[in-house]
């Protein structure tokens, strides 16, 4: 009896197992090995940390490394900003039919590809756009004008293309939250300022922690917003991984960049987390 | 009559071969494997083509990713088959003599054989050729630009566009008086050119709109009229020109870029004798008429000229003056290292304010 359940066991942990092992950690493995070897001729590689050194010497690199993380999180911040209001009207104001309507208004743009909604944009912002000519007929302006290729635009798309993964996490937790609780809040005294400081935001706080971990990874991931957005100055880390592996043909350097990113998110978050004073297990669970 | 001997010694290749129905996994740009001629090589010869649309860099990536599997035909430029060869072993030779010779123009057959030899053995047969040079707007930028340096020109400003990528370099390099071909051997002579280009192209930054990716995004930009002047190949300048007329493409006074790209056989292929067949099948002048007009570029085929739609030859001779032609600049095989430098180059200017 005690075997049988054992064998189901190993069976069940079997799909998990198989999709860790050969599709996460073993590539990574490879890479690891490939980004820690250095290329002497023709294909005469050499043990070496050259390209980590290249990586962290180069002030290119480390620039756009340092502008990524800092975009990143600008945009995660942004995203919760805008995103904490409309959950809370979502999760306590709205009721019944309006509140389904709502949440399903935020899934919308998700039926359709990112590439699609970037383009969406593109057509938007262009020189010769739709809100360039709107902008001219109401005699805003006086000539076409190019809102396309700068940060704010990227940071708009960054933030539309994440808005759905902090909206879930945040109404789910808000919804748990008893109205009662609020209620007596205001009974005892408090402002809304102090309702929302010492009630509202404690009790979704794993709601925005987990929120701003997804936004932040898909942000520092991202690849097409960034490049179809950004324009001319636009350099961002993934843009270089992709560079460096398809144009350059550069394997080693490109396998450094990816586990230097690695790297930066995974202490990024624990940074996050460190700083909310919560543990991961508090989070995910 | 020498066509129709052709065409029937084709044929009966193709009946000879019916026998055995293969697949043909292609690695090709977007033009070369029109559906019509897929068509009708699947109906002559019974066999199937699946077809692969990539680009130069991905070509040589997915294949290095495979050590030369998954592919049994691929089509990169003749610039990128010796070093990709020597370092990484991608590729295997071709035997010449499985292929109809004379069915290619032979002044192009000899150069892109010479081009893709590693060790006595040869890698590489031509397709298709073009250049890039300057794709413009004649009448807004007409005067100003004649040569690419003369994109950072300020009466342009903020309606130029190029690629981030080697052409631009080597594009500039030559309007700056230097010969980048010429220090392929000699590295330390190359970083020095390339050193002068980036200056150049830092201080150029201002006056370019983006720098574009794809080849759709380009057309946008300057059938859109917020690019109107460019850097990019010549088909482009082309195609807008049935647009708008004053929208061509024009050789720059440094010289055009001339490329072919060819046909090599993967290391792991497992189709040999259907890709013979089917370069010797898209090299019959009415075929490779058919990817000309797909394409918008024309073929090593020859003869296929004949068959050429008017339409394009003439803008070809507009945009190709004899000393233009003369003046076209082929690229020789990249020797390995230079891309590296090239590299750093393009990161640096992207990130420069």
């Amino acid at each position: 009896m005690r075997n049988q359940s054992r064998v189901a066991f190993y069976l069940l942990l079997m799909p998990l197992v198989l999709w860790l092992g050969l599709l996460i950690i073993i590539p990574h493995i490879d890479m690891l090995l490939i980004s820690l070897r250095e290329r002497v001729s023709f294909g005469v590689y050499d043990r070496s940390l050259a390209q980590y050194e290249k990586a962290l010497t180069e002030p290119l690199y480390l620039r756009t490394f340092a502008r990524t993380a800092v975009m990143s999180v600008l945009a995660t911040a942004i995203t919760l900003l805008i995103a904490f209001p409309v959950a809370y009207y979502i999760a306590k104001m709205a009721r019944g039919r309006l509140q389904q309507v709502l949440f399903l208004l935020c899934l919308i743009p998700f039926y359709v590809s990112e590439l699609v909604r970037t383009f969406g944009w593109m057509i938007l912002l262009r020189e010769t756009g739709i809100v360039s000519n709107l902008l001219q007929w109401a005699g805003l302006a006086d000539q076409p004008v190019e809102m396309l290729y700068t940060d704010a635009t990227m940071m708009v798309g960054l933030v539309y293309t994440s808005m759905l993964f902090m909206v879930v996490p945040l109404v789910t937790t808000l919804e748990s939250l008893d109205d009662s609780v609020i209620e007596a809040g205001y009974d005892l005294g408090g402002s809304g300022l102090s309702v929302l400081r010492e009630i509202i935001i404690p009790h979704a706080m794993p709601g925005i922690v987990s929120g701003c971990i997804v936004v932040f990874m898909l942000s520092l991931g991202n690849y097409l917003t960034p490049t179809m957005l950004g324009g001319k100055d636009s350099l961002w880390f993934t843009e270089m991984i992709y560079n460096q592996f398809i144009v350059r043909s550069n394997w080693e350097l490109g396998a450094a960049f990816g586990f230097m990113l690695l790297v930066l998110s995974s202490v990024i978050v624990w940074g996050m987390l460190r700083l909310t004073g919560r543990t991961l297990k508090e989070t995910m669970g | 009559m020498t066509r129709t001997i052709l065409l029937a010694s084709t044929l009966l290749a193709g009946f000879a071969a019916h026998a055995q129905a293969d697949t043909l996994r292609l690695l090709t740009w977007g033009g070369y494997a029109p559906d019509e001629v897929v068509t009708m090589f699947e109906e002559q010869t019974g066999h199937t083509v699946e077809v692969t649309k990539s680009n130069n860099e991905e070509m040589i990536a997915k294949l290095r990713a495979t050590s030369g599997g998954g592919f049994d035909l691929a089509q990169p430029s003749q610039d990128r088959v010796m070093g990709p060869q020597m370092e990484f072993g991608i590729y295997k030779p071709i035997d010449v003599s499985k292929l109809n010779q004379d069915l290619f123009i032979p002044s192009m057959l000899k150069a892109t054989m010479a081009n893709t030899t590693v060790n006595g053995d040869v890698y590489g047969v031509p397709h298709v050729w073009g250049t890039s040079g300057l794709v413009m707007n004649t009448a807004e930028a007409g005067e100003v630009v004649k040569d690419y340096a003369d994109l950072c020109d300020p009466a342009v400003a903020g309606k130029v566009s190029y690629r981030l990528k080697r052409p631009t370099l080597i594009g500039f390099a030559f309007s700056l008086g230097e010969d980048p071909f010429a220090a392929y051997g000699d590295e330390a002579k190359y970083k020095e050119i390339m050193e002068k280009v980036e200056a150049k192209l830092i201080e150029c930054k201002a006056n370019v709109k983006t720098y574009w990716g794809g080849g759709d995004e380009l057309m946008n930009l300057v059938r859109s009229g917020e690019v109107t002047a460019s850097m990019a190949w010549d088909t482009g300048g082309w195609k807008l020109n049935d647009d708008n007329a004053d929208i061509t493409f024009v050789a720059p006074a440094s010289g055009a870029l001339g490329w072919i790209d060819t046909f090599v056989l993967p290391a792991k292929g497992q189709a040999d004798d259907v890709a013979y067949e089917w370069i010797n099948f898209v090299m019959q002048p009415e075929v490779a008429a058919m990817i000309t007009a797909a394409a918008g570029n024309f073929t090593a085929s020859a003869g296929a000229d004949e068959f050429a739609e008017e339409g394009l030859k003439a803008k070809y001779q507009a945009s190709f003056p004899q000393e233009a032609i003369d003046n076209i600049k082929w690229y020789p095989p990249v020797p390995a290292g230079l891309e590296s430098i090239e590299g750093e180059v393009l990161d640096r200017v992207q990130a420069a304010n």
